[in-house]
């Protein structure tokens, strides 16, 4: 009877240490619920118990229903037959079972039947569904969209829409992606037109969408005609009815529990999502940071899973009269895999506290202009927390994505011919973690997010801060290693901006940003073994590993290694 | 219209995961280190209960016998979606065996009383006598259903029941009340619900509610017990005194059945013998297994 939350002691861990005091009280603003829903919370404490009692409930489900249904969903897959998509049958129960459990609006308002959590412990869950089955994250992660329209909807389209998503009967899909729009999502194309009562229509296609069978979509059109940029498009909700006709699903090569369709749009009845034109530029960017945060859970989960398989292979497999986990060069890349996941998820629910809290900030300011207080002070808190998580999320999901393709390789390696079979989940996991680096956001275009903050050095006032803390005993020597990476980062600043190169900045940037990156997380690692005798090793681990790092990119950057850049036609005929 | 179901439930050791530390070595079980849990045939009966109150109305009642911290499987019973829970504790309850156990349950039972149903699951894993609901049914003087698979209808005070018999089925059909016993693959237990778990996890028994005055003079119990009552989340708690039963006939004294001697028993093969897949081989081996007296 494996739960995945309580017997995971790292992410109890991580659990016990969050800091979500001021995203609570925003969140449940004065526990003032408590009166009409007999769930809400009449405190803080009582808050995280209810968090944890939930989270028990999800690791509960997670390791004992949906996991042993996770190889024949992938076998099955989602199908395709006379223009309708169906679930693989894992994959049906596994939602009407979360559904039952009133899992699928927990960061929906209450008044619309949902729990009303952060998005921190929303993340929590999908890890662990993620560790379960990463193909049903696709459809349980999809709660993001309900929030969307949560927070930006009018309230007839809220009431509508929403009590559906949180008692789970609807599914929803945001459909962005288009076959000439993908990365640059400013050629989108699809037109969102008026009839002459002012009523909206949807035609064009879409492509790659994430279970497009949906019920609800959210559209990004362009209701500007002769625009071509982001300026010209909106967002808008319709329902996937017999307007939107599903033209084919496609054929992956992981998470096949997960329908991805193509899309065509016929004067598709829609309404319009908040204001026109702000599309792309405010609603996409909100859903499709959580998005990323969301990939970054996955990630984490599929990760989990590859370590757990491969560990339990090295203390099963005997060779040469051992099991192979006593082998140095197999536990070592064990250690590997556990310090990379350990640091992966410090990272992952800094990111999420630090979204939770710009999230409320918001909500807070939009009160305050409603109230006619004065908005300075949350301004400022808007404002920092902003430029946090434009750093952070796509950091987060960078780092964690590449990880779970380096865990799933390594598990797959550690479990050697045996891995390539299909009888061993392994060879799903390293299938399904392929596409995390990939989707909402290619790594390439998480680097060049992230690259701004980790040029101007947006975290440096909390690194002085943390520089100056006591650590106990020896750990100051895994802060001086710490400090000689901030040294190596700026001497390839410096390096950059002396050389006036774009191109080679171009490229040079993920080097930066993996540096800048690995320092953060080096921190958080040493405050975290500053009080946790067993995170010494996870500190040690990963800090002397990423000063390594560091010293390989400074050299690449140093040693001119891109400047062949300029010769590419030449190299590439 | 509607029916009141009442479910008998309890809480059993995890005998599915046993580890190392968990039998002694003379072969008996160190309770203390088996993590407890809600017996699983006992979570279908609470489904089927809750689906005839789904699809007809009705409360559904959880009551466990039991030790104090008997209350966990209650509180699950309430997030599953029980309407009520009873915990039937005392120490003058402790070693009863069935006949004991039935005759507190038969009696809490009528003191809760109006009930259409009582469910049970078919055994718990610990004793695995499946005793208790018939012996309850006996005592209430109803009518009994064993090993039921399916209610097959339901309609005003009749019930078809579809019920496993060795190599098939029955189909029978009872009056109300009755009691009824289900099998583990009757149905799928639906799982916790969310807004349930976070509204009774507070839920107390009145063991649990005095401990918690225990050593805080500020507490009175009867305003506790009263606070939680408004709040809905007090567990019903009845005592041997509270049930006014002859002490005679609970835990100890109430049992017959005395354990004599508990023996582990290790199966050890010392060596093996090859026989041929011939009619010879096949000859010998029985002979060799009516020596022994496995055969014959």
């Amino acid at each position: 009877m494996p739960n995945f939350f309580t017997e995971n002691s790292d992410l109890l861990y991580q659990f016990d240490r969050l800091d979500l005091k001021e995203v609570v009280e925003l969140t449940e603003s004065g526990y003032n619920q408590s009166e009409k829903y007999s769930f809400a919370p009449v405190n803080y404490e009582d808050a995280i118990q209810n968090y944890k009692k939930i989270l028990e409930v999800v690791g509960d489900i997670s390791g004992n229903f949906i996991a042993p249904r996770a190889a024949s969903v992938d076998e099955i897959g989602a199908s395709f037959e006379n223009g309708k998509v169906t679930y693989a049958k894992g994959t049906k129960e596994s939602i009407d079972l979360l559904s039952k459990a009133e899992l699928m609006g927990m960061i929906l308002p209450r008044e619309y039947g949902g729990l009303n959590f952060p998005t921190t412990i929303y993340m929590m869950a999908v890890e662990m569904i993620s560790r379960a089955d990463a193909s049903l994250m696709n459809i349980f992660g999809l709660q993001d969209i309900g929030k969307t329209i949560a927070q930006f909807a009018d309230d007839n389209l809220k009431t509508e829409y929403l009590p559906h998503f949180a008692s789970g009967k609807f599914t929803g899909a945001m459909a962005l992606t288009e076959p000439d729009a993908g990365s640059d999502l400013q050629a989108v194309k699809l037109s969102a037109y008026q009839d002459e009562s002012g009523n909206w229509f949807l035609r064009g296609v879409k492509r790659f969408i994430t279970n497009g069978n949906g019920d609800v979509l959210l559209v990004l059109a362009r209701t500007e005609p002769g625009t071509k940029d982001a300026r010209g498009l909106s967002m808008f909700a319709c329902y996937g009815d017999e307007t939107v006709k599903v033209r084919r699903i496609e054929h992956k090569l992981g998470i096949h529990g997960s329908p991805t369709c193509e899309l065509q749009f016929n004067d598709t009845p829609a309404k319009l999502v908040g204001q026109r034109r702000f599309g792309l530029l405010k609603y996409v960017i909100y859903l499709m940071n959580r998005a990323r945060v969301g990939i970054g859970a996955q990630s984490l989960g599929i990760s989990q899973a590859a370590y757990e398989e491969a560990l339990k292979y090295a203390k099963a497999r005997e060779q040469f009269d051992k099991p192979i986990v006593q082998l140095p060069v197999i536990s070592n890349m064990l250690i590997e895999m556990k310090i990379n996941i350990e640091a992966s998820r410090s990272l992952f629910y800094q990111t999420c506290v630090w979204l939770d809290k710009k999230e409320r900030y918001e909500d807070e300011a939009d009160k305050f202009r409603s109230e006619k207080k004065s908005l300075a002070e949350i301004n400022e808190k808007i404002k920092e927390a902003s430029k946090i998580t434009a750093f952070l999320t796509p950091l987060t999901k960078l780092l964690l994505s590449e990880s779970a393709n380096k865990i799933t390789y390594d598990a797959l390696q550690i479990h050697g011919g045996t891995g390539y079979m299909k009888e061993f989940n392994i060879e799903r996991l390293f299938r399904d973690a392929r596409i995390t680096n990939i989707y909402e956001g290619t790594s390439q275009m998480q680097v060049v997010a992230a690259s701004g903050g980790a040029i101007n050095d947006i975290l440096a006032d909390y690194f002085n801060a943390w520089d100056k803390k006591e650590y106990k005993g020896n750990l100051s020597y895994l802060l001086a290693h710490i400090q000689e990476m901030r040294n190596i980062y700026y001497d390839c600043l410096k390096y950059l901006k002396d050389k006036k190169d774009k191109s080679f900045h171009e490229i040079a940037s993920k080097d930066i940003v993996e540096i800048y990156g690995s320092i953060y997380i080096s921190y958080l690692l040493l405050a975290e073994a500053d009080t946790d005798n067993r995170k010494i090793f996870t500190a040690r681990r990963f800090i002397l590993d990423s000063l390594a790092k560091a010293l390989k990119n400074q050299e690449t950057i140093k040693l001119e290694l891109y400047t062949d850049i300029l010769h590419a036609d030449t190299i590439l005929k | 219209m509607g029916y009141h179901s009442i479910v008998l439930v309890k809480q059993v050791p995890d005998t599915a995961n046993i580890s190392g530390q968990v039998m002694k070595e003379d072969g008996t079980v160190n309770r203390a280190l088996l993590p407890a849990i809600f017996n699983h045939e006992d979570r279908v009966a609470l489904e089927i209960a809750l689906q005839i109150q789904d699809n007809f109305g009705g409360t559904v009642s959880a009551i466990t016998m039991g030790p104090p911290r008997a209350s966990d499987v209650l509180r699950e019973c309430l997030f599953m979606g029980a309407d009520n829970a009873y915990l039937i504790s005392d120490r003058k309850f402790a070693g009863a065996d069935t006949l004991a156990t039935s005759y507190v349950l038969s009696e809490a039972i009528k003191k809760i009383g109006n009930y259409d149903f009582i469910f049970a699951g078919r055994q718990a894993i610990d004793g695995d006598t499946a005793q208790v609901g018939p012996q309850t049914a006996e005592k209430l003087g109803i009518p009994q259903i064993t090993y039921a698979q399916e209610i097959i209808s339901l309609k005003e005070n009749h019930a078809v029941i579809k019920k496993k018999i060795e190599g098939g089925y029955e189909i029978l059909e009872t009056a109300l009340p009755c009691l009824i016993t289900v099998l583990k693959d009757a149905v799928f237990p639906r799982p916790y619900k969310a807004k349930r778990v976070m509204t009774y996890k507070n839920a107390k028994t009145l063991i649990e509610l005095e401990k918690l005055t225990e050593g805080n003079s500020l507490l009175y119990i009867d305003q506790l017990k009263y606070e939680y009552i408004s709040k809905h989340i007090y567990i019903n708690t009845l005592t041997m005194d509270d049930l006014k039963l002859d002490s005679e006939r609970c835990g100890v004294a109430g049992s017959p059945t005395k354990v004599h001697k508990i023996e582990s028993v290790v199966l050890k093969g010392n060596k093996h013998e090859n026989i041929e897949p011939t009619k010879q081989g096949i000859g010998n081996l029985i002979d060799k297994l009516m020596e022994d007296h496995i055969f014959g």
